[in-house]
């Protein structure tokens, strides 16, 4: 037997024939937390299988473990009616099984045909691969340049790439990890009709998702994972959204509510002015001409595809890359565009980045050291004391982060944890209520809810307009449409470094939206 | 004539070690290992190959046993750095110290004692072109096989599976592991490849440079083939440019020093004065004339940050931790 084909241990009984893949009360376990808790599924022969649930449901877990990356500490996996351990990805390969990564599985400097080089067999001679890759994505209408280099390619290309990449090797189950969630809603339409297609050829595709819309119109079955459990499978044509969404969360998610612009004719408060910025590095995007005025009282929503200016933009906003005219960008009537971070600050604006750990606070500093951390420059009085030797006033933060932690629900272990013990969903809680807790009257936020729970999400985003309500000026950068239309009064579209013009809220459409995304119906 | 063949012929000897030194820590630093130690690698390999080429008499024993030594050396660093996941610079920092006090201890009987020296091969009739028939096929079997070095690794880097292989580790080691490419054995392998390099260019320093075992005769070569890779842009054949490049400048440095400027009054006034002022140049600026090419080398190739990140491997230096 080849090494590398998967252990096939006995077979397990009489099947019905059509079931590809069966799971049974697989188990898996990262010290105390147990990350999938006898988790079981079916996925027949031809379908489009589903599996839904929030951030940490456990879905990752799973299908890696599917996949050959992580080992499995109890249960076992069904292929075709024989029980198999998969113990590497190249075995998952051979089996039949392919993984389409939403992040962090291209090469950046190697070109598409050496990316797909690397993951084929040895028997496939280099020279041919790229001519191999042209055909079958021409094929499937995903069309690739076999020489471009991956840091070249817009993160619509490169999961191209992928998929091509792993429909080489003939895979009869496909596994996508949230394949849209840095798409178009138009490159999303053309992989519905790729899947559709594969789909026809008797393949079957696992399915991860948190769009709901998507699930129903294109999934045969959905399994719903809770904290590492099965909490529900059903047919998602047969349901709404809203049902789906549910089991998910545990608890019905409520809307935010949002009263009326009441300051419709606020002061303007943020101001960009032909904001130009050439692109820091290779694989970053420049910014071109950006116009933008928040007034108080609005939130101004900025959707996008991933990578399109929109952390440039952050930047040049937050002070974190200085604009070369001061006239640039103005705060509350004050030019600022060569004025640092902390300076911005002092004008009365917070901004809050969207890497969190990392970028927003240290992950091995606690709580109230990150909070001296951001805020000693704009708040030197309140934090540091005997004069110029800036002394930490230790009682004073303590009592800031306690009431940061309170006004903001943030659930941790301990009195002052280290931020890297935080979930991802409460230390973003904590990083708004930091920035919050000044009462800024310039607000700017990147992705808010990336990564985080439900409930967390909903706290957050409830937060945001209640700020912009009490007279601040708000502007939320997010990849999530559904959050931008949830949370905005007006909306404009970042695409290639430039930025159309906002959008009143109520009148623009997801189809306008989209097509700005991809860069059309700029005018 | 001569005169300058006899020049031309001592810089290619400078340049053989550094170009296999180079060779053997870019081939490291693509797997995604940045290896401090090429200096103490280098004296290990020196005092090994001195050491092994005396007691046999066998100066292409000694070139092995160099060979040996710094394969091994190396693999001290690979089981702290990848197997322990300890820090890469700070362990490289200590291989080179250790391999310095080391090779001291080993050498201390061979001191002074003449050493066994390594004969060119004269290929015959190519050796008897004019110009370059003496410089290129009368040398000695180290620099026959540093020409073969870089074309072979220019080869397999680029041409071959394998070389993909190591280059793609190199660049993400996670998505590496995602596909099923065992990380820490390339890296094992590709942290000895180098060890192996450094070592031989050691040997090449007791077997044909100078013959003759010195306390800290690599001299600070280690520190010069790591900032070449680094001047190389992660290029094999820019490896050959700038060996030979300060290969030239070391060896430019010794003949400026040695020239009697009274002996030029038959030169235009212009070009007197010129090498006046050439003189005048401390010798010591000349020797650190590598380090300066390298850091503008850097600051140029900083401007083009595309061609930049393409060569550098993005995973340089930073340990792997496989998921459980």
């Amino acid at each position: 037997m080849n090494k590398n084909d998967a252990i096939v241990e006995d077979n397990v009984g009489s099947q019905s024939g059509d079931t590809m893949l069966e799971v049974r009360s697989i188990t898996k376990k990262f010290g105390d937390l147990v990350a999938n808790d006898a988790v079981s599924l079916k996925v027949t022969k031809g379908e489009i299988h589903a599996l839904l649930g929030e951030n940490g449901a456990g879905k990752s877990t799973l299908v890696k473990m599917l996949y050959g990356s992580l080992q499995p500490d109890g249960g076992e996996i069904v292929w075709h009616g024989n029980r198999v351990e998969i113990l590497t990805p190249s075995q998952a390969r051979n089996t039949g099984i392919g993984m389409v990564f939403q992040h962090f599985s291209l090469f950046d400097s190697l070109s598409v045909a050496e990316n797909i080089a690397l993951s084929l067999g040895k028997e496939n001679d280099l020279r041919d691969i790229g001519q191999k890759a042209r055909e079958v994505s021409e094929e499937y209408g995903l069309p690739l340049q076999p020489d471009t280099i991956i840091g070249d390619m817009s993160v619509g290309e490169r999961q191209r790439v992928e998929i091509v990449r792993c429909l080489l090797q003939n895979p009869e189950l496909i596994i996508l990890d949230e394949p849209t969630s840095v798409l178009t809603p138009q490159e999303a339409d053309n992989l519905f009709e790729t899947l559709a297609r594969l789909k026809s050829e008797g393949r079957s595709i696992l399915y991860i998702s948190h769009r709901l819309d998507e699930v129903r119109q294109m999934c045969d079955h959905a399994t719903i994972l809770r904290h590492g459990k099965v909490v529900g499978e059903c047919t998602p044509a047969n349901e709404t959204a809203a049902s789906l969404a549910n089991p998910m969360v545990g608890e019905e998610v409520g809307d935010v509510s949002r009263a009326a612009v009441t300051t419709s004719a606020g002061d303007v408060l943020l101001e960009l002015n032909n904001v130009n910025q050439p692109a820091p590095t290779p694989f970053a995007i420049a910014l071109r001409d950006v116009n933008l005025k928040v007034r108080a009282g609005e939130v101004v929503g900025i959707a996008g595809v991933a990578g399109n200016g929109q952390s440039e933009l952050f930047d040049a906003v937050s002070g974190e890359t200085l604009s070369l005219q001061n006239s640039d960008i103005r705060m509350r009537g004050n030019d600022c565009g060569t004025l640092g971070i902390t300076g911005r600050r002092k004008l009365g604006a917070a901004f809050v980045a969207e890497e969190r750990l990392g970028h927003s606070a240290v992950p091995d500093l606690s709580l109230s050291e990150n909070l001296v951390l951001a805020r000693h420059g704009s708040d030197a009085q309140t934090f540091l004391g005997m004069g110029s030797l800036g002394v930490i006033r230790k009682n004073v933060t303590r009592q800031v982060t306690k009431r940061i932690v309170e006004e903001m629900d943030v659930r941790k272990s301990g009195e002052d944890p280290d931020a890297s013990s935080l979930s991802g969903g409460n230390l973003q809680k904590f990083i708004m209520g930091r920035e919050l807790d000044r009462q800024p009257s310039i607000l700017v936020i990147n992705q808010p809810t990336w990564g985080v729970d439900a409930g967390a999400a909903q706290k957050i985003r409830q937060a945001v307009i209640d700020l912009a309500r009490s007279g601040s000026a708000v502007v939320v950068i997010s990849q999530d449409l559904d959050e931008i239309m949830e949370i905005s009064d007006r909306i404009a579209v970042m695409s290639d470094g430039s930025l159309s013009e906002p959008e009143n809220a109520e009148t623009i459409t997801r189809e306008d939206i989209g097509l700005k995304m991809g860069g059309l119906g700029h005018g | 004539m001569l005169m300058t063949e006899a020049i031309l012929l001592t810089i290619f000897t400078a340049a053989t070690p550094l170009m296999i030194a180079a060779l053997g820590e870019l081939v490291t630093e693509r797997s995604g290992v940045l290896n401090l130690g090429v200096e103490g690698m280098m004296i290990m390999g020196a005092v090994s190959g001195f050491a092994v080429a005396q007691l046999t008499g066998s100066a292409y024993l000694g070139a092995l046993g160099g060979i040996a030594a710094g394969a091994l050396f190396s693999l001290l660093f690979a089981f702290l750095t990848l197997t322990l996941v300890a820090n890469q610079v700070a362990t490289g920092l200590a291989l080179t110290i250790l391999g310095l006090g080391l090779s001291g201890l080993i050498g201390e009987g061979f001191v002074g004692q003449p050493g066994v020296k390594m004969f060119p091969i004269v290929i015959p009739f190519l050796s008897e072109l004019p110009l370059v028939g003496k410089l290129l096929f009368s040398q000695d079997a180290i620099f026959y096989f540093s020409i073969a070095l870089l074309i072979a690794i220019n080869w397999f880097l680029f041409k071959t599976r394998a070389g993909l292989t190591l280059r793609s580790v190199g660049d993400n080691h996670k998505s590496a592991h995602s596909l099923g490419i065992d990380v820490i054995k390339i890296r094992y392998l590709a942290v000895m490849f180098g060890g192996a390099c450094s070592g031989l260019a050691g040997a090449h320093l007791a077997l044909v440079y100078v013959p003759q075992w010195v306390e800290g005769m690599s001299a600070g070569r280690g520190w010069i083939a790591l900032a070449l890779v680094v001047f190389a842009s992660w290029r094999p054949f820019r490896i050959l440019v700038g060996a030979y490049l300060f290969g030239a400048v070391t060896i430019a440095q010794l003949h400026i020093q040695a020239i009697d400027i009274n002996s030029l009054t038959f030169l235009p006034s212009w070009l007197f004065y010129l090498a006046e002022l050439i003189k005048a140049i401390p010798s010591q600026f000349l020797s650190s004339l590598p380090y300066i090419a390298t850091i503008v080398v850097l600051v140029i190739i900083s401007r083009n940050r595309r061609l930049t990140l393409i060569n550098t491997p993005a995973s340089l230096g930073k340990g792997f931790v496989p998921d459980r």
